[in-house]
């Protein structure tokens, strides 16, 4: 019962991040929202874990945590410079 | 003492399901993207943290625990960076805030970005010197 009722507010509130990722007016918008989306995403999984009885999907939340913070510092630098490959320290703007 | 616990994980856990929610309110609602970072970061701040910890209350002092702390740690660290590289990156890409402070205008916010230009010019100038 506990499990259950922070599934049903983990995923509605990942649907209202769904929403301003479908219509946020600039690209910034979406990646904030998909970067909200992850987070959220961790903390289902860590519920869905207690809530089936498996902790072992602990394992699983705490590399979507790290792979969710990678894939947004590389979605921000390529948004930013149109090139992954970009070194920050030549250019007086500066890396991310 | 089983019920002092769960009375303390149902505490962390609608806490932290209703602060999500707000987040998520806040993230559909609010009028701009550097405000809709608000909402972004109660989500992933105190949302998460409550949740958490009621989870940890239910799993007692095992190794489930030890990695909820470590979800938390790294959720804590992780978020303020990009939020801040995603702010950064905004700046950088001339995506203007559009809320006014008490009718002042912030020195990034003009319309065709007469502020903005000559600052990066001066700064690249004042380092091509030095070097």
């Amino acid at each position: 019962m506990m499990f259950a009722v922070a599934a049903i507010a983990v995923l509605v509130t990942m649907a209202l991040a769904l929403i301003r990722a479908l219509k946020g007016p600039s690209v910034y918008d979406r990646i904030l929202a998909v970067n909200s989306f992850g987070t959220l995403t961790v903390i289902l999984i860590s519920v869905h874990g207690f809530l089936a009885g498996r902790p072992e999907f602990l394992d699983l939340a705490l590399v979507y945590a790290l792979i969710n913070f990678i894939g947004t510092i590389a979605v921000t630098k390529f948004v930013t410079f149109s090139d992954m490959g970009h070194g920050g320290g030549q250019e007086e703007r500066g890396d991310i | 003492m089983t019920i002092v616990l769960d009375v303390l994980s149902w505490i962390g856990i609608v806490g932290g399901g209703i602060l999500c929610l707000i987040g998520g309110l806040g993230l559909v609602r609010l009028p701009d993207m550097y405000t809709r970072m608000h909402g972004a970061g109660i989500i992933d701040t105190l949302g998460i943290g409550l949740i958490l910890v009621g989870l940890m209350f239910q799993a007692g002092l095992t190794l489930i625990t030890a990695k909820l702390v470590l979800i938390l740690v790294f959720v804590f660290f992780t978020s303020p960076t990009a939020t801040h590289a995603l702010a950064r990156a905004a700046l950088n890409g001339g995506h203007a805030p559009e809320v006014e402070d008490d009718g002042i205008r912030l020195p990034i916010d003009s319309p065709d970005q007469e502020n903005m230009t000559p600052q990066v010019n001066v700064s690249r100038e004042t380092d091509s010197s030095k070097t």
